[in-house]
């Protein structure tokens, strides 16, 4: 079979575009002309749920207030994940144009980048750049500002809600929903919200055209997308492809020849067993994916693997909803309950069901998204779990 | 809320809300209950035990009904499959994190999350015991509260109460995960920290994991001892609030049954704390008229507004809050503590009982007067002047264990000496009340007449408002008092510690200002108080209350000053108003307390 | 060692005194400090109108926000999936040696703590770990020791 895979370079491409020049160039259009273009190009968020972009924009020039914001989330910390730091260690103005031009396209003056604690290494660098770029907005004649804010180790506050409450100050304890961040966001006011890179997509998509990004990918997912390769593969590290591949066009370019299973979207992914490498398609009409490929050959016992990540969102849950702190407890001591025969296999069925249970009743992203990897590796590697 | 209406359909049912409805409120309408725990009615929404999950149809998630307004077109289902399964687990979650031994726990009988456990038929053992192996804290150090982190579900209305109704914030969530947990300062134990006992938390736990530390025990080895003379003191709100333990429906008055009951569970005396509210009055109105007298004749320097002392929340909440403003406290003890420094003195004296012999007993509406008979000040009698305190709730729960039929008692009077009152002493249980009581004996010293409100009662400082202001115009006064004719008395009522914050905050500001202030820890003062019934909320507030100012109006004397045992007890043994045996037994000061 | 009010001063200058301040000064302190200290809350608390024991808990949200005394360098090695496939265990094992201490403790000079944590973003390069705000990824148990033997000569 002739490999599909197709690799691109339009995001850490450093000499595609200036970034002021597009930022320039925005201001001279007229702001829904720029959000229907988003739309028409049909991209959707990268840090993972996937909501159309054009569409969050549209809605959040629609409100009517004075003070809007928008954020740049920048708390990557799913496990697997690594390209947002790269993206801003590479190429932060991209992402600067495009906060900028969201900012003027919903009318916000502040604009908060918000940096997982682990990436303080770069925030001299990037708070040296945030404000060369600041001035020149105001030299170009927008009225934006960039802060940047740090986290400090808590993987929830990538939860968009969550993120706002660490910023005012509070425990990063995601929010009800409805409202949505659009309408009730950060210090209560309506917010744009969008990944690290997200945002240098809707700068590309300003300066080359959605026609551009159209051309790649399929019907549901439009364009490309940055891939965080890591586990058993040769080629651990960044890669821009085109959406709409199947995990078997991935493993054939990624896997050690070796590969039984992929991790697709982090420890909040499903797990895709060599089985249906084949007719799985990465992207929004298979399984979506924040970037994060795991790869794991036959060396590896999934048991171990299922282990870590249950342990990983035990201790990471906010904790103040039932299904999701007591809940990813119970998952975690459950299997190994089974595995040391304290429990029969049967009670991985009632597991399940909790499983279940979370994805339909927890507060937010977190402990809805256990159940995809419990589901899918429970079902696919039985025995390793149970003996 | 606004006039736009949204039509929904809930199990089928068409029902049209104003927009901003819940699915809980909409559902309600339609008489459908929907489960909750970590929803109460007097506080903000938080949405985290997610027990309320409904179904929208055609929604892939389950929707928290207390955190989600309807919406145009919505169906929702509160009883299908998918619901009760979620539920199910969410309570056997709970549980399994929880020490479910309910026959030891004090809330066994009274508890959202046992209902809960029954009402879903829940197998308590489906998932792994988390509880068991984990090292909680039980911490009993407040003489008032005890925190047991073994029975808590998480659902942080202790911390939204305190932050919000009260407006301390002792308690706050702390860590993240499976370490979550409700925590003080540090981790400090409860007495170490800047709560003040109030015990609001305890009122809205919907678990055993705040409750009162109870006395029960000690008061009945004291009634059972041949050698100790119990007396027993009641609070004006016990008497509306008991008969909710005992089966009735809030609001009912159960003066006379309760002090049947409290005979027949052997207390020696059955005396009133509303004689020395009564006397409360007569101190502190001249207190006040006292401190006006050096403020506007002697020119003095005097910390004015005053303010009433009688909630011992508040004074706790004031010394660690407000030091500076410890001055403008009533040097009043409160009610309670007047009356444990009389029945070991003045009543033993008339009784001819040996004080040491005495175990005086309160009952009272409140968690905080615990940590107040235990301060060291109040032992003004050479012993310590209240021995126990027991709540309304506790009260309760005597009567069950004694086995009473509490509904079919008969009335019985109060015995004498200290047990006669009045209606001002009453309303000492409603927000505004000592206000009310105190105006009406104030202003009649003054002018020689009576209040100038209908039929007594000064409507301006009723009322569930957090923050109520009114002016009293003096006018015709009698010539000692001629320095005041014509003054407007400027006078502030506030309720719950988080307007009292509020009202401290622009008087230390100097924003407002006022000659006297009335402030009760509790929302809607002592008949909301930390000791009363549980459940509590606003429409069960406003009937206790209407039942206060009920008892208040059928009282043959509804002024402090006309109570005949209060001619009494001055003529006998105090002398009058302020004397140096009142400054002695009656009157206290109060210790600055670190904030942070 | 800066003094307290001071790093809340200048927190306070550049942040404005709202709760949104928070973060900023607890991060501040904790790198000036190494942790929170009981004192160093009721500072906060006070600076910002917060009951201390509103700060604790939002400190103990935060993984990096130390509530605990902790060394000068504070290491934290990831324990996730990645890295624990690509050796976790090993430089951990080598780190507990070296140090004389066991996750979770700091060495008696004050000087290291040693503790694990989640992804760290590098898991192309596993395993990998924090010295304070510094990346160490590829590691080797060998090149892990030589790292710590840099940091006990500075
Ligand atoms: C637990 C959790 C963690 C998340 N972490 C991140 C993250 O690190 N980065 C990110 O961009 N989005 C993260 N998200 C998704 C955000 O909530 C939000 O959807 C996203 O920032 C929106 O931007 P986008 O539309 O550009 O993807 C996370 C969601 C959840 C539930
Ligand atoms: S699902 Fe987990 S992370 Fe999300 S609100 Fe609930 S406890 Fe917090
Ligand atoms: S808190 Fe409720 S459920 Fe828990 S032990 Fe007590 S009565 Fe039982
Ligand atoms: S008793 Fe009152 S002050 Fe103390 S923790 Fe409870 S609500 Fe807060
Ligand atoms: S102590 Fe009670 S009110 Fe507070 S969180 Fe626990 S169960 Fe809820
Ligand atoms: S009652 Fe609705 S989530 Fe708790
Ligand atoms: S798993 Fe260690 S850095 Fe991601």
């Amino acid at each position: 079979m002739e490999n599909k895979l197709k690799k691109v370079d339009l995001i850490f491409c450093k000499t595609c575009q200036d970034d002021i020049e597009v930022v320039k160039k925005a201001l001279k259009r007229n702001p829904d002309d720029i959000i229907n273009e988003i739309i028409d190009s049909g991209l959707k968020g990268r840090g993972g749920a996937g909501f159309p972009t054009g569409l969050k924009w549209k809605f959040a020039k629609a409100q009517p207030s004075d003070i809007k914001y928008v954020v740049c989330n920048a708390d990557e910390g799913e496990p697997g994940t690594f390209k947002d730091r790269e993206i801003l260690d590479q190429v932060p103005t991209k992402v600067l144009a495009g906060m900028a031009i969201c900012a003027y396209c919903i009318g916000a003056k502040e604009g908060f980048i918000y940096l997982r604690a682990e990436y303080n290494f770069m925030l001299n660098k990037l708070n040296q750049i945030v404000e060369e770029f600041n001035s020149k907005m105001k030299e170009v004649g927008l009225n934006f500002e960039i802060q940047i804010r740090s986290g400090a180790g808590a993987y929830v506050c990538g939860e968009e809600s969550a993120l706002f409450e660490s910023i005012e100050g509070k425990r990063g304890e995601p929010r009800n929903k409805p409202p949505f961040p659009t309408v009730v966001g950060l210090f209560g006011k309506p917010t744009v919200i969008n990944n690290v890179e997200t945002f240098v997509y809707t700068a590309m998509i300003n300066h080359l055209g959605a026609q551009r990004f159209k051309e790649l990918g399929t019907q549901d997912s439009r364009g490309s997308k940055v891939f965080s390769v890591s586990g058993d593969t040769p080629k651990a590290g960044i890669y821009e492809l085109e959406l709409g591949m199947t995990v078997e066009d991935f493993v054939k370019e990624f896997g050690d020849g070796d590969t039984k299973a992929v991790q697709v979207g982090g420890a909040s992914g499903h797990c895709v067993p060599r089985k249906k490498f084949e007719n799985t398609i990465i992207g929004f009409e298979g399984i979506p994916t924040g970037g994060s490929m795991m790869l794991f050959n036959s060396s590896r016992s999934m048991y171990n693997v299922l282990k870590d990540y249950l342990e990983f969102f035990t201790e990471e849950s906010c904790g103040q909803c039932t299904p999701c702190r007591v809940g990813c407890q119970q998952l975690l001591k459950g299997i190994e309950a089974v595995k040391r025969g304290e429990r029969p296999a049967s009670y991985l069925e009632e597991l399940k069901k909790l499983a279940q249970t979370m994805r339909i009743a927890a507060k937010c992203g977190l402990g809805q998204s256990v159940a995809n990897p419990f589901i899918s590796i429970v079902d696919n590697f039985k025995e390793e779990i149970i003996y | 809320m606004s006039n736009y209406m949204v039509n929904l359909k809930i199990n089928n049912i068409p029902v049209s809300v104003p927009e901003g409805t819940t699915i809980l409120e909409a559902a309600k309408k339609l008489n459908f209950r929907i489960p909750t725990l970590c929803y109460h009615e007097d506080l903000s929404v938080a949405g985290n035990c997610r027990v309320c999950v409904v179904e929208q149809v055609g929604a892939r998630l389950l929707q928290a009904a207390c955190a989600i307004p309807a919406s145009e077109g919505m169906e929702i289902l509160t009883n299908s499959n998918k619901v009760r399964q979620a539920r199910k687990h969410i309570i056997e979650l709970l549980l399994s994190e929880h020490r479910a031994d309910c026959t030891e726990c004090y809330k066994n009988g009274n508890c959202e999350l046992q209902d809960l456990a029954h009402e879903y038929g829940v197998n308590q053992h489906l998932f792994i015991d988390l509880a068991r192996k984990r090292n909680y804290t039980i911490d009993r150090s407040s003489p008032s509260i005890i925190k047991d982190d073994s029975r808590c579900i998480r659902c942080q209305r202790c911390v939204r109460t305190c932050d919000e109704l009260q407006g301390v914030s002792a308690l706050a969530v702390a860590y993240k995960g499976e370490h979550q947990k409700i925590s003080t300062f540090f981790e400090h134990p409860m007495f170490e920290v800047v709560c003040t006992n109030c015990g609001q938390c305890i009122n809205r736990c919907p678990t055993g994991a705040l409750i009162e530390k109870t006395y029960i025990d000690e008061v009945w080895d004291a009634i059972n001892d041949p050698n100790k003379h119990v007396v027993v003191q009641t609070a004006p709100a016990v008497r509306i609030g008991l008969g909710e333990v005992l089966g009735y429906e809030p609001g009912e008055r159960v003066t006379g049954k309760m002090v049947t009951a409290l005979k027949l569970l052997g207390f020696d005396s059955v005396l009133d704390t509303d004689f020395t509210a009564d006397l409360t009055i007569m101190e502190e109105g001249t207190e006040l008229l006292t401190r006006l007298k050096k403020a506007l004749v002697d020119k003095e320097k005097v910390a004015l507004p005053m303010m009433t002392s009688c909630s011992p929340g508040w004074i706790k909440f004031q010394e660690h809050l407000f030091p500076n403003l410890l001055e403008n406290l009533s040097t009043c003890k409160s009610p309670q503590q007047m009356f444990g420094a009389l029945a070991k003195t003045y009543y033993a004296q008339k009784r001819g009982i040996d004080p040491k012999n005495i175990v005086s007993v309160s009952i009272m509406p409140c968690t905080a007067k615990k940590f107040e008979a235990n301060r060291p000040e109040m032992r003004s009698s050479g012993y310590q002047d209240v021995d126990y305190v027991l709540t309304t709730r506790e009260l309760g729960l005597m009567i069950k264990q004694a086995g009473i039929d509490f509904m079919k008692l008969p009335d019985s009077p109060y015995d004498n000496i200290m047990g006669e009152s009045t209606g001002a002493a009453v309303i000492f249980g409603a927000t505004g009340g000592v206000m009310e009581a105190a105006l009406r004996t104030a202003y009649e010293i003054v002018t020689g007449r009576e209040v100038p409100f209908r039929n007594l009662n000064i409507t301006p400082v009723r009322g569930f408002e957090g923050i109520r202001e009114a002016t009293v115009k003096i006018e015709g006064c009698l010539p000692e008092w001629s320095f005041l004719e014509g003054v407007e008395l400027k006078v502030a009522v506030a309720h719950g510690l988080a307007n009292a914050k509020k009202l401290m905050q622009a008087v230390n500001d100097g924003i407002l200002s006022y000659h006297f202030i009335e402030v009760m820890a509790c929302p809607g003062g002592c008949l909301g108080g930390g000791g009363q019934p549980i459940p509590t909320n606003l429409e069960i507030r406003k009937k206790r209350a209407e039942a206060i100012y009920a008892e208040d109006e059928g009282m043959p004397l509804r002024k402090s000053h006309e109570n005949p045992e209060i001619h009494l007890i001055y003529q006998d043994f105090l002398g009058k108003p302020l004397s140096h045996k009142s400054h002695e037994l009656l009157h206290t000061h109060y210790i600055p307390r670190k904030r942070y | 060692m800066t003094d307290i009010q001071e790093i809340l001063e200048k927190v306070t200058s550049k942040y404005g005194k709202q709760r949104s301040a928070l973060m900023p000064a607890l991060q501040a302190i904790v790198k000036e400090k190494n942790y929170l200290s009981d004192e160093d809350i009721v500072a906060v608390a006070k600076t910002f109108d917060l009951s201390t024991a509103e700060v604790y808990g939002t400190a103990t949200f935060y993984t990096f926000l130390d509530t605990v005394p902790r060394g000068k360098y504070v290491i934290r090695v990831c324990k996730t999936i990645s890295c624990h496939m690509a050796g976790k265990d090993e430089i951990i094992e080598a780190l507990q040696k070296t140090l004389k201490i066991k996750v979770g403790e700091t060495t008696v000079d004050k000087k290291f703590s040693l503790l694990t944590a989640n992804c760290m973003g590098w898991c192309h390069k596993g395993p990998v770990m924090l010295i304070n705000d510094e990346v160490y990824p590829e590691l080797t148990p060998q090149k892990a020791i030589e790292i710590i033997q840099s940091y006990q000569q500075k």
